[in-house]
């Protein structure tokens, strides 16, 4: 078990300014794996979600001590570059958000920045295949030069996804993804997620416990900045051993 | 049901009313003005009127140096003011750490947009015309003009900037692009109709700026005209246009309307109406400019 955990928080805080959004939190999470990270608003999960790629050092006053590791590396360390961080810990957020341009160049956005490609040849074949992979090609494949804001708010959603994994990276972080779609848009994220998890070790955050109990391996569960539990998900729904968990499991507070 | 209270009715209405008769009142003075123009500038618009110099005879007296000075200092003002503008807005609003030099920044820019333009035409003379030796020519008229629309652009660009949203820059950060492809690619793109809107106020104002350009000494009797940018010879564009004098319609029509003569009344009338036939020019292709771009970015 312990040389597949993939990011491992140990010690972890984490502020703005002076108000404490994560104490003492220490968890690993498994390759290949997805764990979901439930509780409820601002209990800090999507504050762990965002220190994860550091996207939240865009926060003015964040701040952590304690360290987070990627492959055994801290990634708050001095000598670590953010923006290749960045490149192999992708993220979608809950409400999708296609750049304002063509289907294609969101797909090719993030190869022509990290110039990840050969060719023209080379750079369609690997848009078509994320879009493939994210389960949208069959839906795009004759429109790819329209605008991404034409798509429906699930098809955005999973051009979001097509986008993050289109670079390749190794985690894919996901804040709450569902929140803002219809039940069958749902659905098909989740479908995909679950068959994303054979390439990526996916960490996603979500409101909603069912859907942790329907997609992931692991499940975190947080609140007021501390993790209260984290265990398989099978366990965490039928048997929690904190009385708080077993609480906000069975809808006593949300 | 409750009847209507003729109180509540006049409460309700009160406001879109009078706000519909303050904005008719402006509009019933500015078609008035129109009306009057045209009236008395319409028989003088012809073809040898724009294509003829000043003359002390005013049926002979044509708006050619003023309009060419015109098209040349706003085309110049234009090249200057979009870089410098659009790189001092990222600046202030992608860049500068907040603190004392932010500050100091920022209050000045405001101050500068309130800045009588004939401050800047002092200016203009000490730095463009005395100490860089740039003398009354197109490019120092053109430079003073820039210095007095800037703080406009600035804060345009910077409005626009802080209207993108804040989840696109994150999409594109959280994608491993560094600050500045997410600010080029991503940030300026959105932002850009928003800039140009700043672009074409900034550029409505400088067409009407007399104030500055007298004081830099643009002189009121033009006929000749600067030197063109293309040659015959390679490499078949030449600056020395911007070393000429040069005049501007405003200045050109200020001079006309000061004459005791009616018939130069005249000249001035049709020379507003070719003043506001380029102005509005500018701001249509403009527009244009910004649907043409909108569209772009949403490659319908």
């Amino acid at each position: 078990m312990e040389e597949n955990v993939k990011i491992e928080a140990k010690d972890f805080f984490a502020y703005y300014g002076n108000k404490v959004a994560l104490k003492e939190i220490n968890l690993k999470i498994f390759a290949n794996k997805i764990t979901a990270i439930i509780g409820p608003s601002g209990c800090g999960k999507s504050t762990f979600l965002r220190s994860i790629n550091r996207i939240n050092d865009l926060v003015d006053g964040f701040n952590i001590t304690g360290t987070l590791s990627i492959d055994g590396k801290n990634i708050y360390d001095k000598d670590v570059d953010v923006i290749n961080l960045r490149r192999r810990v992708g993220m979608v957020f809950q409400k999708p958000n296609p750049f304002p341009k063509s289907i294609f160049e969101n797909i090719a956005y993030g190869l022509k920045i990290h110039k990840m490609y050969k060719n023209y040849d080379d750079l369609y074949e690997k848009v078509e295949s994320a879009l493939r992979e994210a389960g949208l090609w069959y839906e795009v494949r004759d429109e790819l030069n329209k605008s991404a804001f034409d798509l429906s708010g699930g098809q955005q959603q999973r051009l979001c996804i097509a986008r993050a994994i289109v670079i390749k990276p190794e985690i894919l972080l996901m804040d709450e993804p569902t929140a803002s779609l219809d039940p069958i848009s749902s659905a098909k994220i989740e479908e995909l997620i679950k068959v994303l998890k054979k390439e990526y070790t996916i960490v996603i955050v979500t409101h909603n416990m069912q859907q942790a109990a329907r997609v992931s391996d692991m499940t975190a569960f947080f609140m007021q900045g501390v993790m209260v539990e984290y265990d398989e998900t099978a366990k965490i729904f039928t048997r929690p051993q904190n009385e708080l968990t077993e609480q906000y499991i069975t809808g006593r507070f949300g | 049901m409750q009847e209507k209270k003729l109180i509540n009715v006049i409460k309700d209405n009160f406001f879109p009313v009078a706000g519909a008769i303050a904005m008719f009142i402006s509009l019933g003075v500015l078609f008035v003005l129109i009306i009057d123009v045209f009236k008395d500038g319409l028989i003088r618009l012809n073809f040898k009127f724009l294509t003829s110099y000043p003359s002390r005879f005013p049926e002979q007296a044509g708006i050619l140096s003023a309009w060419v000075g015109t098209v040349w200092i706003m085309v110049l003002t234009a090249l200057f003011i979009f870089p410098i503008g659009i790189a001092s807005g990222i600046y202030l609003e992608e860049y500068a750490k907040p603190g004392k030099l932010k500050d100091f920044l920022e209050i000045n820019i405001s101050n500068l947009a309130g800045v009588p333009s004939i401050i800047y035409g002092l200016l203009g003379l000490q730095i463009f015309v005395y100490f860089l030796k740039l003398d009354r020519s197109v490019l120092a008229g053109a430079l003073t003009l820039s210095l007095v629309v800037l703080p406009i652009v600035i804060v345009a660009t910077r409005e626009a900037l802080k209207a993108v949203p804040l989840s696109l820059r994150e999409g594109s950060l959280a994608l491993g692009a560094n600050k500045l492809q997410t600010i080029l690619y991503q940030v300026l793109p959105s932002a850009f109709s928003g800039i140009l809107s700043g672009v074409i106020l900034a550029m409505s104002r400088a067409i009407g700026e007399t104030a500055p350009l007298i004081t830099i000494g643009a002189l009121t009797y033009i006929a000749f005209l600067p030197t063109g940018p293309f040659t015959s010879e390679f490499p078949f564009i030449t600056l020395a246009g911007l070393k000429d004098f040069f005049t501007v319609l405003p200045i050109q029509i200020f001079n006309w309307v000061s004459r005791p003569q009616k018939a130069f009344h005249a000249n001035a009338a049709a020379g507003i109406i070719v003043l506001l036939v380029i102005s509005l020019f500018i701001n249509f292709l403009a527009i244009y400019l910004r649907i043409k771009f909108e569209k772009y970015m949403r490659r319908k």
